[in-house]
């Protein structure tokens, strides 16, 4: 299609090659999603390998520290102190199962007696009320902190690069797949802010806005306005050339469901073989073959996607650092857990204070490694 | 470029086609203006162009649509998405990415164009569109004008030929139109883009108009002219057309400019008798509003429609001062904070019994924040906000219907039942009024409509009214409306004027959140101008609006320095 070029004299068509030093080698401000998420997972990782409630403090403490001097300004960046106020909640909920339910750690420091609900003789074994060990609280405030630093690890990752950033990166092949889930992700929070709106406007009518009735009752409105958005937007994307294909000669098709297929055969079997105590010498090397027939078929397979990528997130050396600043934590917290079992997972009979055990806690502060690289020119 | 022939398109279930015998070329390069009454097929029409209809929606397309000599009936939406950009009427589910640079690069990766052309066109459109400051702000925080122009441009990066808008103008303020239609300008003068959109507004789109198709009544061929011909013929025109046929001018002025030109005789013509039936606002707040009401555009509703009655006496609930009563609406010092933004700071507002006001401003000025503030939506977080002398917040949601009814922006949101009957009996049920009451106010409205209509079945217009008769019911003496013209056309307009004049001569205090400057200049005593939250200017009408170019009706700026305001007003002075 021959256009006349726009904006003067520059030329717009799409066929030249970019001249040296064009915009698109310019490196940009932020860090590849996939660096941040390697980095937050490989710190809950760690989390969980050790109760010791110092490591965990200082864990959540690294966490939190590069969260606030890395993370974008964006509304996704917000959902941090939503993950925060999740883990804290999982803390209370544990404890308050402890107290009511009592615990199986043998206790001798009563804190309180609770007074004790007489249960019939089938539900032996369940215990509501009674006594309330200084040792069961604790171990359960341990375990509940393991998984609580689990959470504020994954919300560091969400605050830190947007999931819809990360599923970017996906292979062509998935990409469509991707944006699929990348709507979707965007359906929870459009849902919160039609419920808002609708009982807002049960107001207007007279109603009481509040209340688990006002609620149910807009709840047919709020889906069908969902649904309507969600046909606007297909045929918003299906009029932006969403679903486009190439023509992919029928050799390469075929190729393609052979090395997808074939490949995830392997997969399975070689995941058998593993398992089994007979096919240990097959399995490993069955998975690998697969996991590669499994790759090279989704690699062919983005062919018959003619999409392009604009400005597609680098793998800098930055990102490197980044990531194996994570995973050092991770591998180092890991090793520690088998050759220092005492000290990463402190004991509550008898009731002893946790120590700061030396060598690990230094493994877990170059995870704030991220916060101390030099900000790359924006 | 764009060919029609012989085009009818049937939904399945319809008994009638929506559009039919549509037989018209659209050349390359060109401006054209889809125009007609609401419900006449517009949007259909322009779907048939990016091959939506039939392919998304449904329905039987007959005869042949060719864009750029591909035929839709064999051509995908996808398959048409380099030749044909197309831009639907609610920018927001247009979106799919949340930053503003990866929305305009989202059309040209699904093409698969070459990274460095992506970049390239991006800067360049970043620029052409004024968004360059916005680059990297996630879409959500945009404001309408802001969105519409991110929606525009994320079609325009792939350099289509075609362009298609519906309403790109019904929800900006008018300098954010002016905005979005200097850009279509250019793109038609620089890139030879073809452009096909449809507006109600006319009075903001006639002038850039290369060509104007006019679609006459649902399934009626359309009729394809220059802008001066068909408006010679239309039912739809904008005030610059009703002045010109007004004064018999030949041929019908199309700008402002052309008008003023021809208007010396008929400004002469108006130099002895200057404008006397401006609304005026009643005298006090208790007094029987002596309303020197102009007749209704119409013509043929002169007397009061009986079904409007009153604000309902207030019946000893609350503490009543003996001496006056309280105030339809009271804002003093309010000041209003939503997450973080300072949405209102220090407005101050009365409004009395029978006066109509219009809060103006353009888009995310606080607007919709004071009507919402006004019905107890939001909390105050300085200074008092009172309506009919309660506090509408901390007021239970029934006893505040009979005090303050809104409008909201989306009527729809306003409806839950799925008859229009049901719809009724709820709201007298709401409002603890008569059984019938509702039904009255709806047959009264909007004769015609039967009981077993889904509200979703209904015209904008109508389920607007639909809207207002529920909020009528409890007979509030404060009365508000958030945009009540958008995607109404003249016809739906000038009803909603005359039921909402004779509101307010029964007493009614009218708050109108609008963009609309032709209908505060039919409507409003008073005028009140908000900007970043404040408000910068509030007095009657006429004297506001002459001193603002952006929100002066074309009658104005054509009669200037005489302050005329509506066509209505130089008919009657001339008769």
């Amino acid at each position: 299609m021959e256009r006349r070029p726009a904006r003067g004299t520059r030329p717009t068509r799409g066929t030249r090659p970019a001249p040296a030093g064009a915009p698109a080698a310019r490196p940009r401000a932020r860090l590849h999603p996939a660096a941040w998420w390697l980095w937050a997972l490989a710190l809950g990782t760690a989390a969980t390998r050790t109760t010791n409630p110092l490591l965990l403090a200082l864990l959540l403490t690294t966490s939190a520290y590069v969260v606030t001097t890395c993370r974008p300004h964006t509304p996704w960046s917000r959902s941090y102190s939503a993950f925060l106020k999740l883990a804290l909640a999982v803390l209370l909920i544990r404890l308050v199962f402890v107290v009511v339910l009592g615990s199986p750690i043998p206790g001798t420091h009563v804190i309180v007696t609770l007074p004790e609900v007489p249960l019939p003789a089938w539900a032996q074994g369940i215990r509501l009320g009674g006594r309330v060990t200084a040792e069961g609280v604790l171990f359960s405030l341990y375990d509940g902190l393991r998984l609580a630093t689990l959470l504020v690890c994954v919300g560091a990752a969400n605050a830190l690069a947007s999931p819809s950033r990360l599923l970017k990166s996906l292979p062509g092949a998935l990409y469509e797949t991707g944006v699929a889930v990348v709507v979707a992700l965007t359906f929870a929070p459009n849902l919160i802010a039609d419920v808002q709106r609708l009982r807002a406007a049960r107001r207007l009518r007279g109603r009481p806005d509040r209340g688990i009735r006002g609620l149910l009752q807009v709840g047919l409105p709020v889906l069908e306005g969902a649904l309507e958005r969600s046909v606007a937007l297909a045929a918003a994307m299906d009029a932006r050339g969403y679903g486009r294909t190439a023509d992919v000669p029928a050799p390469v098709r075929r190729t393609t469901a052979a090395l997808t297929l074939g490949g995830l055969l392997g997969v399975c079997a070689g995941t058998y073989g593993l398992l089994t105590a007979a096919g240990a010498d097959y399995g490993l090397p069955l998975l690998l073959a697969g996991v590669a027939a499994a790759l090279a078929g989704l690699r062919l397979g983005g062919r018959r996607s003619p999409r392009t990528r604009y400005r597609p997130d680098r793998w800098t050396p930055r990102a490197c650092l980044v990531a194996a600043s994570g995973v050092a934590v991770a591998a180092l917290l890991a090793a520690a857990s088998t050759t220092d079992p005492q000290a990463l997972h402190p004991g509550v009979v008898p009731l002893t204070a946790p120590t700061l055990p030396l060598w690990p806690a230094a493994a877990v502060l170059l995870g704030l490694l991220p916060a101390f690289l030099p900000k790359e020119p924006s | 470029m764009i060919r029609f022939e012989n085009v009818s398109v049937t939904y399945d279930g319809a008994p009638a086609p929506t559009i039919g015998g549509v037989d018209l070329t659209v050349p390359e390069g060109e401006l054209v203006l889809l125009a007609g009454p609401s419900g006449v097929g517009k949007s259909t029409l322009l779907g048939t162009v990016s091959g939506l209809v039939p392919h998304f929606t449904g329905g039987t397309l007959r005869g042949r649509v060719t864009v750029a000599g591909r035929d839709t009936r064999t051509h995908k939406p996808r398959e048409l998405a380099d030749v044909v950009g197309t831009v639907g009427q609610d920018p927001l589910s247009h979106f799919v990415t949340d930053t503003v640079e990866e929305e305009l690069a989202y059309g040209m990766e699904s093409l698969g164009l070459a990274p460095e052309v992506m970049r390239r066109r991006v800067e360049e459109t970043l620029d052409l569109l004024g968004l360059a400051a916005l680059r990297d702000r996630p879409i959500a925080t945009l404001s309408g004008g802001q969105q519409q122009r991110v929606a525009i441009g994320s079609v325009l990066t792939p350099h289509p030929r075609v362009l298609v808008l519906d309403e790109p103008t019904s929800a900006l303020d008018p300098a954010a139109a002016e905005e979005v239609l200097a850009v279509l300008l250019r793109l038609v003068h620089d890139l030879g883009t073809t452009v096909l959109l449809a507006e109600h507004r006319l009075e903001r789109v006639l002038q850039y108009a290369d060509q104007v198709a006019l679609l006459p009544a649902p399934g009626a061929a359309p009729l394809l002219g220059t802008p001066a011909e068909v408006m010679a013929v239309s039912p739809v025109y904008p005030p610059v057309v009703d002045l010109g046929r007004l004064a018999g001018w030949s041929p019908l002025p199309l700008t402002v400019r052309d008008a003023r030109r021809r208007a010396a005789g008929l400004r002469d013509r108006l130099a002895q008798p200057q404008p006397q039936s401006q609304p005026q606002p009643p005298n006090g707040p208790a007094a029987e509003p002596p309303l020197p009401l102009p007749a209704p555009r119409s013509g043929s509703r002169s007397g009061r429609l009986p079904f409007l009655r009153g604000p309902g006496r207030r019946t000893g609930t609350g503490p009543e001062p003996s001496a006056a009563p309280p105030l339809p609406a009271e804002a003093h010092a309010l000041a209003v904070r939503r997450e973080r933004v300072q949405a209102l700071r220090h407005v101050d507002l009365t409004v009395a019994p029978g006066e109509t006001v219009a809060l103006m401003g353009r888009n995310g000025a606080g607007k919709s924040t004071l009507l919402a503030a006004f019905v107890g939506l939001v909390e105050p977080s300085a200074g008092s906000v009172r309506v009919g002398g309660l506090t509408p917040h901390r007021t239970p949601p029934r006893d505040l219907v009979r005090r303050v009814g809104l409008v909201p922006q989306e009527p729809r949101d306003l409806l839950y039942a799925d008859t229009v009957g049901g719809e009724c009996a709820a709201a007298d049920r709401d409002a603890q009024a008569d059984p019938g009451t509702c039904r009255a106010l709806v047959s009264g409205l909007l004769p015609g409509i039967t009981d077993d209509t889904h509200p979703r079945d209904l015209s904008e217009g109508q389920r607007l009214t639909l809207a207002l008769a529920v909020v009528l019911t409890a007979r509030p003496p404060l009365l508000l409306l958030d945009e009540p013209t958008r995607g109404l056309d003249y016809a739906a307009k000038a009803r909603l004027v005359a039921v909402l004049r004779e509101l307010a001569a029964a007493g009614h205090a009218i708050v109108l959140a609008t963009h609309d400057v032709e209908l505060a200049a039919e409507l409003a005593h008073r005028v009140v101008l908000l900007a970043e939250g404040e408000v910068i200017a509030d007095g009657p009408t006429a004297e506001v609006v002459v001193s603002s170019p952006s929100f002066a009706p074309q009658v104005t700026k054509i009669l200037a320095p005489q302050e005329w305001l509506t066509v209505a007003q130089v008919r009657e002075a001339l008769a």
